[in-house]
C-alpha cells in the first residue's frame, strides 16, 4: 500500500469575486522513501495541494471532494482531532520564507522544544537533548549556544536549517517541503538541499518537494508532477519528464530555460500570460498558449492518458502523434471531434 | 590605483569604472557609527553593445555597483567615466542620467500605482523635457509601448492591471523613454515565473539588437546571466573576485568562490545533476560589517592559507580578458 495516496481532490477558495478552483481533479501516489516533485507556475495549485493534504488552507479555502489517504486513513473529513495527531508527527511541512516563519520574539530553542513538547511524550530535559540533537544533525554548530539564541541571529540558511529541525524532530513519514530553498543563495540552496537529500536517506521518509526550479527537481526528485492552472497536465519518473516530456506544457517549459547551448541565441518562451483561475476556458488550461492547440483542445479537456508504466499525460497531441503513427484507430465520433 | 578592465584594444568602452568604492554609515550605538563597505574598490570596464553579467550572492554589493554607478547613490571613492568623460559635477549627472537608465527588480513595487501606464512612460520624458508638444509626447509613448510589445489600449490602465511580465515590460519602456546607450539591469526577470522569463530575456536580446544598447546586466540566476551576457564579473562581499568572457567563467572558473558558485547551480537535467560533483561551501557569508582581512572569501575558502589572511590579493589579468584575484591560483588550478 502506498504511503500516500491522493485521489480526485478538489479545493476551491471562495472569493466575492467567486469561486477559484486551486485544485482541480489531482491524483497521486507516494511510496516510502520516495522524493517526488510538484512543479508549475505561481498560481498553478502547487502550494495549495500541500495544503490541501495537511489541511491548513486559509478561511475562504475548502476541499470539496476526493480524498487523502495516509497508510490507508481517510484524512478528508477525519475531523481536526485526528489532523492534530498527523500534522507534525506523521507529515511535516516546511516553508518556503524562513525569515517569517519563526517567531521573532522567543528563542530557537523553545519553539523547538515547544514543538517536541506537543507532539511527544518526552519531559522538559528530554526535549532539550533532542533539539540540541536535531541542530547537530542539521549541521548547526555550537547547538547549546544556538539554542538560547533568537531567529533574528541566524541567517536564513541556519533558519531555514532550524525549520528542517523542527519539522524532523518528531520523525514524520513525510515531509512536504514548499519551494524551500527560493529565498535563499545558490551556495546556500546547495547546502540544504545536500543536507535534506542525506536527511531523507539517513531517515528513510518521503519528501514532497513543491518547486518552480526544474534544476532542483533534477537534482533532488524520482517523481515529478507537472501542475498547470490546478490541474495535474503530467506526471512520471524524473527521468521520462526530463527526457521525454509529453504535454504541450512541459515540452514549453523546458525549451524556455536557458542553458549552455543557447547562450547567443533565442529562447524559446511560452507566449501569453498565465491563466486567470476565475475565468477558466472550457477546454484544456493550456490551450490559449499553446502553439499547437487543435480544435479538440479548445472545447474539450484532456483526459489522463498513460504514455507507458512510468509515465502520464493529459494532451491530445498524444492522441493525434498516435493517430499519425498509426498506433491508435479512432472510432467515427472521435474522428470528426478532431475536424 | 589599479588598472580599469579594457578586453579587446579595438573596443571602444562606453563605460569606465575604476576603483570604486561605496561605504555606507551604520549605527553602531549611540554617536557611533561604522562604514559598512557594500562595494569595495571595484574597476571594470563595459564596451558598447555589451552586455556585461553582474552575479554574487545577497549582500554582495552588486545591486550597489549599479546604483552608485547611475550616481543613485554619491561613490565614497573611486572614478565612474562614460565614453571618454569622467561623471563628476551635477551638471555631468544630470547629462548622464539621459544616457543611462536602470530597470528595477520588482514589477510590483517600481510602478507607481497612481499613475496610468502613459504617464510612467511619460514620466521620464517631462522630466527632461524631451518633447515639445502634447502630440509628440503621445507619439513618442506609443512607440514605445510598441518596443515592448505593449499595444496602445493598455496607455489608459493602471499598473495593477497587468500581469507581472507585462509590468516589466512597462518598467522597460520607462528607461528606455530617454533614448539611453546604457541599462543598468537591476535582477529584472527574478520575480518572473519560468515561461514568462524568457519572454522578457528575449525581449532584452532584441532590444539590444535594434537600439544599439549596452547592459550592465546584475542577477543572481547563473543559467540566465549566462545566456545573456558577453562577459560575467563576479563579486564577494564587496570585491570583484574574478571578470571573464561568459563561456571561459563557465568552462574554466579558476577563483574558488567561482567554482563553488558554479558548480552549486541545480542544472536541470537529472542525469548531469545526479553525476555533478558540487563544491558545497561551508558556513555562510560574512557580515560585510565584520568582513575578514584581506581576502575576502578566506574564511570558507579550502585552500587559504596565511598570506590569504594578510592582504587583498591583486586583480589581475591570468589570460587574455580573464581577471583574478587571488593568491593561490597557480596550486589550486
Amino acid at each position: 500500500m502506498a504511503l500516500l495516496e491522493v485521489k480526485n481532490l478538489q479545493t476551491s477558495f471562495f472569493t466575492d469575486a467567486g469561486e477559484v478552483k486551486a485544485v482541480n481533479d489531482v491524483s497521486f501516489t507516494l511510496d516510502r522513501g520516495k522524493v517526488l516533485g510538484i512543479v508549475g507556475e505561481s498560481g498553478s495549485g502547487k502550494s495549495v495541494t500541500a495544503y490541501s493534504i495537511m489541511q491548513i488552507l486559509a478561511g475562504t479555502g475548502k476541499i470539496i471532494g476526493g480524498s487523502v489517504k495516509l497508510d490507508g486513513q481517510e484524512l478528508v473529513g477525519a475531523g481536526e482531532k485526528v489532523m492534530k495527531t498527523v500534522r507534525g508527527n506523521r507529515i511535516s511541512i516546511i516553508f518556503q520564507d524562513p525569515m517569517t516563519s519563526l517567531n521573532p520574539t522567543y528563542t530557537i530553542g523553545r519553539q523547538l522544544m515547544e514543538a517536541i513538547m506537543l507532539h511527544t511524550d518526552r519531559n522538559k530535559k528530554q526535549a532539550y537533548d533532542r533539539a540540541v540533537e536535531m541542530l547537530r544533525l542539521v549541521n548547526i554548530n555550537e547547538p547549546e549556544k544556538r539554542m538560547k539564541q533568537y531567529p533574528f541571529e541566524h541567517s536564513g540558511g541556519m533558519r531555514q536549517r532550524v525549520m528542517i529541525a523542527m519539522a524532523l524532530a518528531c520523525e514524520p513519514d513525510i515531509l512536504i517541503a514548499d519551494e524551500p530553498t527560493t529565498a535563499l543563495d545558490v551556495t546556500i540552496q546547495a547546502q540544504i538541499l545536500e543536507l535534506m537529500g542525506s536527511l531523507q536517506r539517513e531517515l528513510g521518509m518521503a519528501i514532497i518537494m513543491i518547486t518552480h526550479d526544474l534544476g532542483v527537481v533534477a537534482q533532488m526528485c524520482d517523481e515529478v508532477i507537472v501542475m498547470y492552472a490546478g490541474s495535474i497536465c503530467e506526471q512520471g519518473t524524473a527521468d521520462e519528464i526530463f527526457y521525454n516530456p509529453k504535454h504541450e506544457y512541459t515540452k514549453g517549459l523546458m525549451r524556455s530555460i536557458p542553458t549552455a547551448d543557447t547562450a547567443g541565441s533565442k529562447l524559446h518562451p511560452i507566449t501569453g500570460t498565465p491563466i486567470d483561475l476565475l475565468n477558466m476556458p472550457k477546454g484544456c488550461p493550456f490551450a490559449p498558449r499553446c502553439d499547437n492547440a487543435m480544435k479538440i483542445c479548445i472545447n474539450h479537456r484532456a483526459e489522463r492518458m498513460q504514455i507507458n508504466d512510468d509515465h502520464a499525460a493529459a494532451c491530445w497531441m498524444n492522441v493525434k502523434e498516435g493517430v499519425e503513427k498509426g498506433e491508435i484507430v479512432l472510432d467515427e465520433e472521435g474522428g470528426d471531434d478532431r475536424e | 590605483m589599479r588598472k580599469a578592465v579594457t578586453t579587446v584594444s579595438d573596443k571602444q568602452p562606453l563605460i569606465e569604472v575604476k576603483n570604486l568604492k561605496e561605504y555606507f554609515n551604520i549605527s553602531t550605538g549611540m554617536f557611533r557609527s561604522k562604514p559598512l563597505k557594500a562595494v569595495d574598490g571595484v574597476s571594470f570596464s563595459i564596451n558598447k553593445g555589451e552586455t556585461l553579467g553582474l552575479v554574487g550572492e545577497s549582500g554582495c554589493g552588486k545591486t550597489t555597483v549599479g546604483r552608485t554607478l547611475l550616481h543613485l547613490y554619491k561613490p565614497t571613492g573611486g572614478e565612474i567615466w562614460y565614453n571618454g568623460k569622467r561623471i563628476k559635477s551635477k551638471s555631468d549627472i544630470k547629462e548622464f542620467r539621459k544616457k543611462a537608465t536602470m530597470v528595477f527588480q520588482d514589477p510590483y513595487s517600481s510602478l507607481n500605482p497612481r499613475m496610468t501606464v502613459s504617464d510612467i512612460i511619460g514620466e521620464p520624458l517631462d522630466v527632461h523635457k524631451l518633447t515639445k508638444t502634447k502630440k509628440e509626447r503621445e507619439e513618442r509613448i506609443l512607440e514605445l509601448m510598441g518596443y515592448v510589445g505593449l499595444n496602445s489600449e493598455h496607455a489608459a490602465r493602471y499598473a495593477h492591471e497587468f500581469s507581472g511580465g507585462q509590468r516589466q515590460r512597462i518598467g522597460i519602456a520607462r528607461s528606455l523613454a530617454v533614448n539611453p546607450d546604457f541599462i543598468v539591469c537591476d535582477e529584472p526577470v527574478s520575480a518572473l515565473d519560468v515561461s514568462i522569463q524568457a519572454q522578457v530575456i528575449n525581449m532584452f536580446d532584441e532590444l539590444q539588437e535594434k537600439l544599439g544598447l549596452t547592459y550592465l546586466f546584475i542577477a543572481h540566476d547563473l543559467l540566465v546571466v549566462r545566456h545573456i551576457s558577453d562577459r560575467i564579473a563576479v563579486m564577494y562581499l564587496g570585491k570583484m573576485v574574478e571578470l571573464a568572457p561568459a563561456a571561459e567563467i563557465y568552462d574554466h572558473p579558476l577563483h574558488p568562490y567561482s567554482k563553488s558558485l558554479l558548480s552549486a547551480v541545480p542544472v536541470p537535467d537529472p542525469k548531469v545533476a545526479r553525476a555533478n560533483k558540487r563544491i558545497v561551501l561551508t558556513g555562510d557569508i560574512p557580515s560585510p560589517l565584520n568582513a575578514p582581512s584581506g581576502c575576502p572569501f578566506r574564511t570558507r575558502c579550502q585552500y587559504a592559507c596565511e598570506k590569504c589572511a594578510e592582504s587583498m590579493p591583486p586583480f589581475e589579468e591570468v589570460s587574455t580578458g580573464h581577471f583574478v584575484a587571488c593568491h593561490r591560483l597557480a596550486e589550486i588550478n
